[in-house]
């Protein structure tokens, strides 16, 4: 797996990961999480505020998590570890879409297989790759949770249901002519009631 | 229609708001149990209603209360586990998301019962989309006086968070989970001490499913002997069922423990049967890691009986014949699928989310695989089925935490029942990976 090694290098960083530091509205989302835990274990935060700190800079490179592990006053290797260990953190550069397709079972009865390939082949990329552009990376994931819906893809913390070879194209385009930022943060999405 | 106690207004307009929610009679536990119960009769009405974990165990949750340490005066916690992740089950999501009330309320009476006063729920990173739907409802609450300090005037005291996850299965299993909510990597650890002495922070705590929490509140509102009428025996009370696959109607169902499977995947109430001309092969019941049965013996038992959507029903005739209602993950297969190619897929999946603590679950999921990789594409060899229910069985029972017996199940009972396919494979490669190629009964013959 690609997630288990992580640039050490500064070179080559874009600008905003050297000499990291959160936006004031991320930081005072940051103190407010620290405050949930007793008194001595800030160190359970680690978890919610790498995915701060994954929304601010796209993906957590080195410089990203000394400083996360410098505000935590823990050690960087108690983060390293962490973002190394749970799949959802990049710790190498991601296009602006990380199409994190679920490629397990009860999706690739119902067409997931044929939804990865196509988007490989439409970008010409492999796993973990990303488009020419930067626009798009491919990254299957494991169950999503949601497979009575299947085949299902997840872009930040959006939702895409019942995609197949026939609608993967007109959603790609969409999102290419959509701006990023605006994508994925929606929040809601439906779910059929029985 | 039948009963329905989790989702019964789970369809009501503006449910997600505690207004609307108190219109339908939420809250009335809390007030019930902080002003008119002692915590020991609200954890004696749980016993008596027969509840058991909803994650997968089907533990008695009355009993897994008892064993809290109160004792040694060390601060206790409960943890609901939102950490849905088994392939198949979909139903916390759903209820979390639609009606997170009822989770908030189940927390409360809960975390009184066990004398918590400071409580998480821990759900998968992924549903970051959920936890700001809890987070409105917890919110909510505080400013309503159902959480935070003296509520409703009792002096009792909760505070309630929501924790995300980081996109990893064996944060499910509840040491792992705890290990996670201190901030560390998920991997299990060795009990005991089991949580309910050492858990978060090494003090007690109780880890319980949001099925499991959410029906709390009907059954201190309507006492443990009312739940328990309702089902078959030890499998009291509903259920939700998560069902996906070659079905007509996926989705997700509150059924009362007892309807016959048949019923389930067939009448129009529930699944309204397989999807337009095909019919049904295999159904892996309980979530990915239970073993699958081939129709005949998912609709009846080896002895001819009715198969029940229940606890006992399910496991009938152990894993020869039966199988588990697990976590309410139903995965229905029609004659279109693979099943060879199916169990690659899982045992895929359980190589990449093993912790890698234990060599056995370590090196036996991937090995695993990578021979079930061999077979799905061609180069089986004829030793190779023999391999796999070899490594199986090494691997079953001898971890830490269950993923293990969770990997190996799937695998064994493919083989279990499915074995032609496998031999298939292997002895005719070239048919047998021709895309979309499926094993028929006449191949062989």
């Amino acid at each position: 797996m690609s997630g288990y090694h992580h640039t050490t290098t500064t070179e080559n960083l874009p600008t905003e990961h050297l000499n990291p530091v959160f936006t004031s509205e991320n930081m005072a989302e940051v103190q407010v999480i620290l405050k949930r835990y007793p008194e001595g274990k800030q160190k359970s935060a680690v978890l919610p505020i790498l995915h701060i700190a994954q929304k601010q800079w796209g993906w957590l490179s080195s410089p990203v998590m000394d400083y996360v592990a410098t505000m935590m006053d823990i050690l960087p290797i108690e983060v390293y570890e962490v973002a190394t260990f749970y799949t959802m953190f990049h710790t190498n550069p991601v296009g602006n879409y990380v199409l994190e397709v679920c490629r397990t079972g009860p999706c690739c009865l119902l067409g997931a297989e044929q939804v990865i390939d196509r988007i490989k082949e439409r970008y010409n990329i492999h796993e973990g790759e990303t488009s020419a552009d930067g626009m798009f990376t491919i990254k299957p994931v494991e169950c999503l949770a949601a497979c009575g819906f299947a085949p299902v893809m997840q872009i930040r913390e959006q939702y895409f249901e019942h995609l197949s070879v026939e609608n993967i194209d007109a959603l790609l385009d969409q999102l290419a002519a959509t701006d990023p930022k605006t994508i994925g943060y929606v929040g809601n999405m439906p779910v059929d009631v029985k | 229609m039948a009963l329905k106690i989790l989702t019964e207004h789970i369809n009501v307009p503006g449910i997600k708001t505690l207004e609307v929610y108190r219109q339908y009679g939420g809250y009335r536990s809390v007030e019930k149990a902080v002003k008119t119960m002692s915590p020991d009769d609200v954890v004696e009405e749980v016993k008596k209603s027969g509840l058991r974990g909803r994650g997968g165990a089907g533990f008695p949750t009355g009993m897994k209360w008892s064993f809290i340490d109160k004792k040694s005066g060390n601060p206790r916690y409960l943890v609901c586990n939102a950490d849905e992740s088994e392939p198949g089950t979909f139903k916390d999501r759903y209820l979390m998301s639609n009606n997170p009330h009822a989770l908030v309320e189940g927390m409360i009476t809960s975390s009184y019962a066990l004398g918590a006063n400071l409580s998480y729920i821990y759900v998968r990173g992924e549903l970051l989309y959920v936890i700001r739907i809890l987070q409105k409802a917890i919110d909510e609450a505080y400013a309503a006086g159902y959480l935070g300090k003296n509520i409703l005037g009792s002096g009792y005291d909760l505070d309630l968070h929501v924790h995300p996850g980081g996109g990893a299965y064996i944060c499910g299993e509840e040491t792992a989970l705890i290990e996670s909510l201190e901030g560390k990597r998920g991997n299990p650890r060795n009990k005991p001490p089991f949580p309910a002495v050492k858990g978060l922070y090494q003090n007690p705590t109780v880890v319980n499913n949001v099925e499991t929490i959410a029906a709390v509140p009907w059954i201190v509102n309507n006492t443990g002997d009312e739940y328990a009428k309702i089902g078959i025996g030890r499998s009291t009370g509903t259920k939700l069922i998560s069902a996906c696959g070659h079905l007509q109607k996926q989705g997700i169902y509150e059924i009362e423990l007892g309807v016959p499977v048949e019923e389930f995947i067939y009448s129009d109430e529930y699944c309204g049967g397989i999807r337009k001309g095909h019919e049904l092969k295999a159904v892996v019941a309980g979530g990915s890691s239970v073993p699958i049965l081939p129709a005949h013996l998912i609709l009846k038992t080896a002895n001819g009986e009715n198969r029940l959507m229940t606890y006992e029903s399910l496991a009938d005739g152990g894993f020869a014949t039966g199988t588990m209602l697990g976590s309410g993950g139903f995965i229905a297969m029609d004659e279109t699928t693979c099943i060879v190619r199916n169990t690659w897929n899982f045992a895929r999946f359980y190589s990449h989310e093993s912790c890698g603590q234990c060599s056995p679950c370590r090196e036996g999921t991937g090995w695993m695989e990578k021979v079930l990789y061999r077979i799905e594409h061609g180069q089986g060899r004829e030793h190779d089925i023999d391999l796999l229910v070899d490594v199986a069985k090494k691997i079953e029972g001898n971890t830490i935490c269950p993923l293990g017996d969770a990997a190996a199940w799937p695998v064994a009972a493919a083989i279990r029942h499915f074995r032609h396919e496998f031999e298939w494979h292997i002895r005719q490669p070239q048919e047998a990976t021709q895309p979309g190629a499926v094993y028929r009964e006449q191949v062989l013959v």
